[in-house]
């Protein structure tokens, strides 16, 4: 069983060969260790190989740790040179950024799509809770501290109730057409769509500014229906 | 930096006098290394351990170190040209002192070849660690040791002590 080992002055070594010196050392992964000893079990002529690589071993941590260590001239002229160095002002914000960055560039591309798709459906069910919240509030009350026998003292703080408008958009409309819309009226969807109708709801104004709001409203290319509501 | 310097000077040193041979300039070279490192810390990446990335500008500074001294030949002559008061291999093969032989032989071989082996050896150093620092393949790393280790028993060789390999 020599065929591990090969005759070096004639042929290539063997990749167990070149493999020795770091199993001396202890450097090796433990599949090729593994791969190692079983051939070293095998092949006594590899074996001698790896007691000469021992020695070797052996004897260059002995020159190297004889080599002793350096003064304390070397600390002094680094600190001293770092001491001359100009002051550098580590940016907080740089190395979040960095994090930030340095985080998602480790994500796998399908990881981020899905993160990106959580964090959208995230925005929409927090969009909605705040809307409901909104209109369930809208009625409220407030009531002082102060106690009355006979009657308490209320005061209704419910601000004029803003004009609503049930809107049903033409089929071709799109969602940048209905956003555009809504911005532009500064109105929110505060219903729908129930059969296809919105119910939109629009800054506080007076009647006969909601009046003239819905006649351009209904004349709206992407509304085909616009009628007011409670 | 001092964590660092008090945890990693002495090796750097090693590894630095080894390649360029004279103390003086091998304590020159660990601060400007550890100062490379004070102003480049930002560009450490963490891919690789921090004695590795050490070594590796530790090698880079010892090489412009030894360009820059014109005296310095980086052949075996001018390494064994070097004096050294202490016996030469074949003395010491006459005293059957296969380990002080062996010293010499790692002391008189190559630059290349020298680091190679104190770097797998001393600085326990993987293939792949060793390619990093080197900015050699891989298996030229493998190949590169072999001949080192075969150049040792060829000095060993003429110094008069058999090993039983090759």
């Amino acid at each position: 069983m020599m065929a591990t080992s090969k005759k070096i002055l004639e042929q290539e070594p063997s990749e167990i060969e070149m493999l020795l010196p770091w199993h001396a050392a202890g450097t090796l992964n433990a599949r090729d260790v593994r791969r190692v000893e079983e051939a070293l079990a095998r092949d006594p002529e590899l074996a001698r190989q790896y007691a000469a690589i021992r020695e070797e071993y052996a004897e260059t941590i002995g020159l190297n740790e004889s080599l002793g260590a350096p003064s304390a001239r070397a600390m002094q002229k680094l600190f001293a040179a770092i001491d001359g160095e100009p002051v550098r002002k580590p940016s907080a914000m740089r190395n979040i950024a960095a994090g930030i960055s340095g985080f998602f560039a480790r994500l796998s591309p399908r990881t981020l799509a899905w993160s990106a798709g959580l964090g959208a459906l995230a925005l929409l069910v927090q969009a909605g809770v705040i809307g409901l919240v909104l209109v369930k509030n809208q009625n409220a009350s407030f009531q002082t501290a102060s106690l009355s026998v006979n009657e308490p003292i209320t005061r209704d703080l419910t601000p004029a109730a803003p004009p609503r408008a049930f809107v049903r958009f033409a089929p071709e409309a799109r969602v940048a057409d209905i956003t555009a819309l809504l911005d532009s009226y500064q109105a929110s969807i505060v219903d729908g769509a129930k059969d296809g109708m919105f119910r939109l709801q629009f800054k506080p104004m007076s009647k006969d500014e909601t009046a003239g709001l819905m006649r351009k409203l209904q004349k709206e290319k992407i509304v085909s229906l616009a009628v007011a509501a409670q | 930096m001092q964590v660092l310097y008090g945890r990693h000077h002495v090796r750097v040193f090693r590894f630095g006098f080894r390649l360029v041979r004279d103390e003086q300039v091998a304590e020159d070279l660990i601060s400007e290394v550890f100062l490379d490192v004070w102003r480049q810390a930002g560009k450490f990446e963490g891919r690789s351990a921090v004695s590795t990335w050490l070594l590796a500008i530790t090698r880079f500074k010892a090489l412009s170190a030894l360009r820059r001294r014109k005296d310095v030949e980086l052949d075996d002559e001018a390494a064994n040209a070097i004096e050294d008061t202490s016996d030469d291999p074949e003395v010491a093969a006459q005293k059957k002192d296969t380990g002080v032989a062996l010293r010499k032989c790692l002391t008189a071989l190559s630059p290349e070849h020298r680091e190679i082996v104190d770097l797998v050896y001393y600085h326990e150093k993987s293939v792949e660690e060793v390619a990093e620092i080197v900015g050699i393949p891989e298996n030229t790393v493998k190949t590169r040791l072999f001949y080192a280790r075969k150049k040792l028993a060829e000095l060993l060789k003429a110094a008069g002590v058999e090993r039983g390999w090759p």
